[in-house]
């Protein structure tokens, strides 16, 4: 599967990835840091994944002060 | 996983409520929780002009689509800080979500209006850049409102900002800081009153809110913003909420239901007139005019060596 990253953009490849959470647990991310956006919807952890799927992992913490 | 409410499949799931919702009932579901917080802090009063500090990202973004649905007219105020493509990406988000909805933006250009931009008045006072900035926004911001006849500045800070301040003014036991954190900042002289209506929402809702519906934003991170302090803090409060749902809520509603009167003891400082522009300030000239001429000096300096 086609996984892109964000700050900056970039792409890597993955294999043999079933689960949202799986994907999660290899790049090591906390699910409550990121959108796992697939097209136009967004994925609960337990959604299955398959080797053509092209995921976004958008992270969401944005900001800084101080 | 299903929604909560209509049992169809669910796209996010909460786990701080125990809860996961579907696109509807999740986009419900936030400007509920808006609706409440707004109701709790009595934020709005019947026909108070509201103006919002729009960054172009997606929690001020969220939340005018959020006010606005709830019915409230709310103009923007968007600060260009000069910071290279970043600066002119969300300045073109900004302006493409209020004309969509035919709403009013207001423009300040740091660079064009004051002479400088937050990278060079990061270099010229030794300060971070997004010290610089915060500064440069909270003075412009309430310049805009006090200016504009507005009642009430509106700002997008989410729960994970909140919750992250508070564990650095924690660490650092900045008591002054500790004293003015809160969601409803009341109007001083030459302050206009501060409201945070999103504080109940987490950032990781705000970005879902915008991407449901189908608001456009800038995800990329400011460049000067890479790494800082408090973007760290809240790497660190997701892993602990990842193994106790809710530790972040609980952290920051229970500063401010019972830990924040504390700081609050001897009421807040004396404010006088700055020497300079006459802005409020407890010194003798205010934090942002001493920034603005430190750094012209040196944007002198550099031109003439």
């Amino acid at each position: 599967m086609k996984v892109i990253l964000r700050q900056p953009r970039r792409e890597i490849e993955l294999e043999g990835v079933r689960r949202v959470r799986d994907l999660l647990k290899r790049l090591d991310i906390v699910a409550e840091s990121v959108l796992v956006i697939r097209g136009d919807e967004l994925l609960t952890i337990d959604e299955p994944l398959s080797d053509d799927d092209v995921v976004e992992l958008r992270p969401v913490i944005s900001g800084g002060a101080r | 996983m299903k929604c909560r409410v209509c049992r169809e499949k669910a796209v996010i799931q909460i786990r701080r409520h125990n809860a996961n919702f579907c696109k509807p009932h999740f986009i419900a579901h936030v400007r509920r929780q808006v609706e409440r917080t707004i109701a709790d802090y009595s934020m709005i009063a019947p026909g108070d002009r509201l103006l919002l500090g729009v960054s172009g990202g997606k929690d001020s973004l969220a939340l005018w689509d959020i006010l606005t649905e709830l019915g409230y007219r709310v103009d923007g105020v968007y600060l260009h800080l000069g910071i290279g493509e970043y600066s002119s990406d969300s300045l073109r988000f900004s302006q493409t979500f209020a004309e969509e909805r035919g709403l009013r933006l207001e423009v300040v250009d740091l660079p064009a209006d004051y002479g400088f931009s937050v990278p060079e008045a990061a270099r010229a006072s030794h300060r971070t850049a997004c010290s610089a900035c915060g500064l440069s926004k909270r003075y412009i911001l309430n310049r805009v409102a006090v200016e504009g006849g507005y009642d009430t500045l509106v700002m997008g800070h989410n729960l994970d900002d909140e919750a992250a301040t508070l564990f650095s003014n924690v660490l650092q036991w900045n008591l002054e800081y500790l004293a003015r954190q809160h969601p409803v900042l009341p109007a001083a002289d030459g302050l206009t009153k501060k409201i945070k209506p999103l504080i109940r929402v987490a950032e990781r809702e705000t970005a879902a809110y915008a991407v449901l519906s189908g608001i456009e934003y800038e995800v990329e991170e400011c460049p000067m913003a890479a790494g800082n302090t408090i973007n760290r803090y809240k790497e660190w409060l997701n892993r602990l909420e990842e193994e106790s749902p809710g530790i972040k809520a609980q952290f920051l509603k229970g500063f401010l239901d019972r830990g924040s009167k504390a700081f609050r003891e001897g009421g807040p400082p004396e404010l006088v007139a700055c020497e300079s522009c006459g802005s409020p300030t407890t010194g003798a000239v205010c934090a942002f005019c001493r920034l603005r001429d430190v750094t012209l000096v040196e944007i002198r300096r550099r031109e003439t060596a």
